[in-house]
């Protein structure tokens, strides 16, 4: 035993049930034993319940015709498609809404936290109302109101509301024209892909420069430029194709261009406007938490207001945002399946009509389970690394 | 010096008006720059601009009056919707003569949260409230309850078996007599009860109608939801803190992998499980109350994110505290109850609030497995051919409703950290 192997002295005897290793064993065989029973009992009721009402078990239904619609799809799909195409459509659809509504409400919480901050009374307030607003009212509510609110109080696609007779604002949607498809299209999009990587090694030579000749060099303006320079020479030397597709009103609706679904949208506004109340007060907490010594050492070096921010205290308080912040971006994640209760067709949803179709509710709950886990462990896996990657270095 | 006046009668100048008083304070707060003085403008701006908008539709144009809603067409917020349908939102489909019960539960569980907020009742009378507070909500709700003879006993052995662990050592000896009687009745009758010697008596109390759960609604669904959730998941929240904590590697193996499991996934899975699953789970032929399963996997979600909150009042505390309760003898139950839990919980209070504040928001999704909660019955009231096209109105109002219950638990959160931590801040 290793507590023998610690001191010289001489262990006193106890008696075994009063050793507390021993104990400690018992215990933990006894609570694993109930558990296991209880998974046991479990299962064997599933199992009977099962065979009794003669559900199928195990995966094959995946390869069968799923037969229903799924209006708003990123990928091929069709009513003949198989079960799993129509759950993967709906875990590309969790993603895209969920990578979106990331993006935008860590834009727009940061917006509206340093507006928390500021020394202009109106401004503070109307974030502060903002935040308070958005927080302590259910998700779901706004989704439903927004939702209503486009689908009721919207035109309809006759009456639709049109920026220069190329945008049209409806019930149905937003409608847009976009270009025709054309094979430049692939070769900007691997254009737009060396340009990210361009404009990063870009910014790493600049910082190693400033590093070793304090010369700065204006690194986000020039990565721009390459990002979106890059794609718009290779769309010139292709011959600028110019060729438009433009949403028109046929019969009911419209055709051509093509379509922001009004449940997309929905969900993504309502998603953005609640979780950027929470990422706000993270945002302004970690800034809050700085020293103040920095923001005065900021400002008696001459630092504009917006320099400071964006020079010396953001980067720091990064430090203490992040974790918070990943929890955040896991509930963005988690909250999207509420898309179920205004019709966006996410996995829930998919896996929701499944489950009716088939029956076959334990496979589906573990495929569900299983997607959210790994998309879960992805995004802390990323944040974690990203956490590694600002802390502060000590010696 | 030539001044002849004594200092004694000097009298300081009044400061420039420009500095003090209102004036002072717009120039400091709203027009200290070029650039924030733009903003101002622009803010005042967009704030009138917005305001004018909303009380033209919601107060000067508003119906509040008409009673049906095509009267209600063409104007501004229809606020006689609200007037007409504000028993159902409330209420739901509880029986309409009966309003008063789950009107008279709801300001019983009111009562009961709001007297819990007073920090003097921090001790045995909160059991005595949340006893008396919850027998009543039921009663009320359910308008006859039954207590079968099995509960008794078992709260029986279950207060003496606490009663012994924590004061075995302290109590006299009539009290320790007591504890034995206690755990030895309850353990007696439950075999006996078990073996089949012991009848299925229970205790009926029955002064009202029988309303079942299906046709609860409204603001006592959603109060009941949150409250007796988070009650059941604190216990339960507790044990997977102290298993996560524990040296036992098979016991912390089981808490870590439950509480990441289920923090994992969203909480519509876990409710659409409770409603397709459950059912698969139990011998077959049983069946299970709805609003039962609801409660079940809204106490499971919450029981591993208060386990997560509770971690962290227990990481807070210093090491010395553990050492010095071991060195003093006290077993594990007594060490963690005595020692360890009054001062963790202590900390955490107000993220637990927090966390309420989540689930009273977060219960509003049960609406997808069919429960009529607060947003549910909002829901139900714009489906109404009489009155359909004000979907704002209804929204807006249980958006107020759902505010005024967050905004005043957050508010007292922030008051009770800042009372709590007086010992500490100097």
């Amino acid at each position: 035993m290793a507590v023998e192997t610690l001191g010289s002295a001489p262990r006193a005897k106890v008696a075994p049930w009063n050793d507390p290793v021993i104990r400690g064993w018992v215990f933990q065989i006894v609570v694993v034993s109930l558990v296991g029973f209880l998974a046991w009992y479990l299962v064997s009721n599933t199992i009977d319940n099962l065979q009794r009402q003669k559900i199928a078990s195990g995966f094959h239904y995946l390869e069968r015709e799923a037969g229903f619609e799924i209006g708003d799809t990123m990928i091929e799909y069709s009513p003949a498609s198989t079960y799993a195409r129509a759950i993967w459509v709906g875990i590309l659809n969790t993603l895209r809404v969920a990578v979106l509504g990331i993006l935008l409400s860590t834009l727009l919480g940061t917006l509206i936290g340093v507006g928390r901050l500021s020394p202009n009374w109106l401004l503070n307030r109307i974030c502060g109302w903002y935040v308070e607003a958005f927080r302590n009212v259910p998700l779901l509510l706004w989704l439903f109101l927004f939702y209503k609110l486009i689908s009721e109080a919207f035109p309809g696609p006759r009456q639709a509301l049109s920026l220069w007779n190329s945008v049209f604002l409806s019930n149905r949607g937003v409608y847009f024209p976009v270009p025709m498809a054309d094979p430049i299209h692939k070769w900007m999009g691997i254009a737009f892909l060396v340009g990210i990587a361009g404009a990063w090694f870009v910014n790493r030579w600049g910082k190693r420069r400033q590093e070793a000749t304090g010369q700065p060099f204006p690194g986000i303006s020039v990565g721009f430029a390459i990002i979106i320079g890059l794609p718009a020479l290779v769309w010139l030397a292709g011959g600028a194709p110019h060729h438009m597709s433009w949403p028109e009103l046929k019969g009911f609706n419209f055709s051509g261009g093509t379509v922001i679904q009004p449940e997309f949208t929905a969900l993504l506004v309502g998603l953005v406007l609640y979780t950027s109340a929470f990422v706000a007060e993270i945002v302004r907490s970690g800034i809050l938490a700085l020293h103040k010594g920095q923001s005065e050492a900021a400002a008696a070096l001459g630092l504009s207001r917006g320099q400071s921010m964006r020079l010396v205290l953001l980067p720091q308080a990064l430090r203490v945002i992040v974790p918070p912040m990943t929890s955040q971006y896991l509930n963005i994640t988690k909250n999207s399946s509420l898309a179920i209760a205004i019709g966006y067709p996410d996995l829930v949803a998919s896996i929701n009509v499944t489950i009716n179709q088939t029956g076959q509710a334990i496979e589906n709950i573990l495929i569900i389970m299983a997607a959210y886990l790994s998309v879960s462990l992805s995004i802390s896996a990323f944040m974690n690394w990203y956490n590694k990657r600002i802390a502060l270095r000590e010696r | 010096m030539t001044d002849a006046m004594p200092v004694g009668d000097r009298k300081p100048l009044a400061p420039p008006v420009d500095e003090t008083g209102p004036l002072g304070w717009a120039r400091k707060n709203l027009f200290s720059s070029w650039g924030n003085g733009i903003t101002t403008v622009v803010l005042i701006a967009f704030v009138v601009w917005v305001l004018s908008w909303f009380l033209e539709w919601a107060l000067f144009t508003a119906n509040f009056t008409a009673s049906t809603g095509a009267e209600c067409r063409g104007g501004g917020a229809c606020w006689a919707l609200i007037r007409e349908k504000f028993r159902y939102i409330f209420f739901g489909s509880f029986p309409y003569e009966q309003h008063w019960r789950p009107l008279f539960a709801v300001i019983t569980m009111l009562a009961m949260l709001v007297l819990s907020a007073d920090r003097r009742m921090w001790n045995w009378r909160l059991l005595v409230i949340w006893g008396v507070g919850s027998f009543v909500t039921f009663l009320l709700m359910f308008g006859q309850i039954h207590i079968p003879l099995s509960l008794i006993l078992f709260v029986a052995l279950a207060g003496g078996g606490i009663g012994l662990t924590l004061r075995s050592a302290l109590a006299a000896p009539s009290e320790r007599m007591a504890y034995y009687a206690l755990v030895a009745i309850g353990a007696m009758g439950l075999v006996l009860r078990i073996v089949g010697v012991l009848p299925a008596w229970s205790i009926a109390i029955a002064p009202l109608s029988y309303v079942e759960t299906s046709l609860w609604g409204g603001l006592p669904v959603t109060l009941i939801l949150a409250t007796y959730g988070l009650a059941f998941a604190f216990p339960y929240g507790v044990l997977l803190a102290l298993g996560r904590r524990s040296n036992l590697p098979l016991i912390k193996g089981l808490c870590v992998g439950f509480i990441e499991l289920i923090r994992g996934v969203p909480l519509i899975s876990l409710l659409i499980m409770a409603s397709v699953m459950l059912p698969l789970f139990l011998p077959s032929g049983t069946t299970i109350d709805k609003f039962l399963r609801a409660q079940v996997a809204v106490i499971l979600f919450a029981g591993a994110y208060i386990a997560e909150v509770i971690r962290g009042g227990l990481q807070s505390l210093p090491k010395g505290q553990f050492e010095a309760a071991d060195a003093m003898g006290l077993n594990y139950p007594q060490k963690t109850l005595l020692i360890i839990l009054p001062q963790a919980l202590r900390v955490v209070i107000p993220p637990l609030i927090n966390t309420f504040i989540g689930f009273f928001k977060d219960t509003s999704l049960v609406l997808i497995i069919g429960i009529f909660d607060f947003l549910n019955t909002a829901n139900q009231a714009l489906v109404d051919p009489n009155w359909a096209g004000f979907p704002g109105e209804v929204y807006l109002f249980a958006a107020f409703v759902y505010f005024i219950f967050c905004y005043s638990m957050s508010r007292y959160s922030k008051y009770l950290e800042h009372e709590l931590n007086k010992g500490t801040r100097r």
